[in-house]
């Protein structure tokens, strides 16, 4: 991606912007009132943390930032919880059964985000999903833990069918 | 609402339950992070529910907690397990690993 001097300049702005923004906000939520003192603090807690977190404000590239954004990431929210819900009524269900239903595995696969933070996102929702684990990431490719390897079907497949679920709405807001 | 509140903290508290208990039962590291991390995460989040239906006031401090949770939880997790793998310590594998521990025992 060959950006110019001027549109990266100005990238660096609106992701400073938005880490501003942000951090603001988790200021006003912890704080829980909106007096005088807590704004004009929270202002400047905002500035510093913004200005020295500057060598990392790339990692907001990956973001689209666009009102369009949000729908994908509402679904994404929902899918996410009905996994979660799910990976713990299925880890209950091994967990209390006597004979330990358990056929471990590890296996690789690619992901088709390209930034460090769709890629983030994904590895964590993962590991959060009913039986499996992220164990490592290097690159595009994940390697991912089995609790219990899907009996009868292909692993490669299978895996590929978990991390679909989420990269279909990741797409629409990380890149 | 009281009773609602008190289902979801129970709820919450059986998660957690759980997940000590998969601490306990499953055969190796990796699945016991497994086991862990989402019983551990759920249950948090439904504490976390069942305090703010008890304490509508708490709301913005408690979504940021959960938010706090959801992101670092597993990233600890793949941490630990990235670090194990590292470190060479294999999955167990079902029936073989077994035999093999207990000719080595």
């Amino acid at each position: 991606m060959s950006a110019t001097p001027a549109q990266q300049e100005e990238a660096r702005f609106s992701h400073g912007l938005f880490l501003f923004v942000l951090i603001f906000l988790l200021w006003l939520m912890l704080s829980g009132n909106l007096a005088l003192a807590e704004v004009v603090s929270g202002l400047v807690v905002a500035s510093v943390v913004t200005l020295a977190s500057r060598p990392h404000l790339p990692l907001f590239s990956g973001l689209r930032l666009s009102p369009a954004a949000i729908l994908p990431f509402i679904s994404y929210l929902a899918v996410f919880l009905a996994a979660l819900i799910r990976a713990n009524l299925d880890m209950a269900r091994r967990v209390l059964s006597p004979s330990l239903p358990l056929n471990p595995g590890v296996v690789e696969v690619k992901t088709r985000l390209k930034s460090s933070l769709g890629r983030l996102i994904l590895a964590n929702s993962i590991t959060l999903t009913p039986g499996t684990l992220t164990v490592d990431l290097q690159g595009d490719s994940i390697l991912i833990h089995w609790v219990d390897i899907p009996p009868g079907s292909d692993i490669e497949s299978a895996t590929r069918d978990v991390t679909d679920i989420f990269e279909r709405h990741l797409v629409g807001f990380v890149k | 609402m009281r009773l609602l509140a008190d289902i979801i903290l129970l709820i919450g508290a059986t998660f957690t339950l759980l997940g000590a208990l998969g601490l306990l039962r499953m055969p190796d590291v990796y699945n016991r992070i497994q086991a862990g991390t989402k019983a551990v995460t759920l249950g948090a989040l439904s504490l976390l529910l069942g305090i703010g239906l008890l304490y509508p006031e708490w709301w913005s401090k408690l979504l940021v907690i959960a938010l706090m949770i959801l992101v670092t939880n597993p990233i600890g997790s793949s941490t630990i397990a990235r670090a194990l793998m590292m470190a060479g310590v294999k999955p167990w594998k079902k029936v073989e690993t077994i035999t093999s521990e207990r000719d080595q025992a």
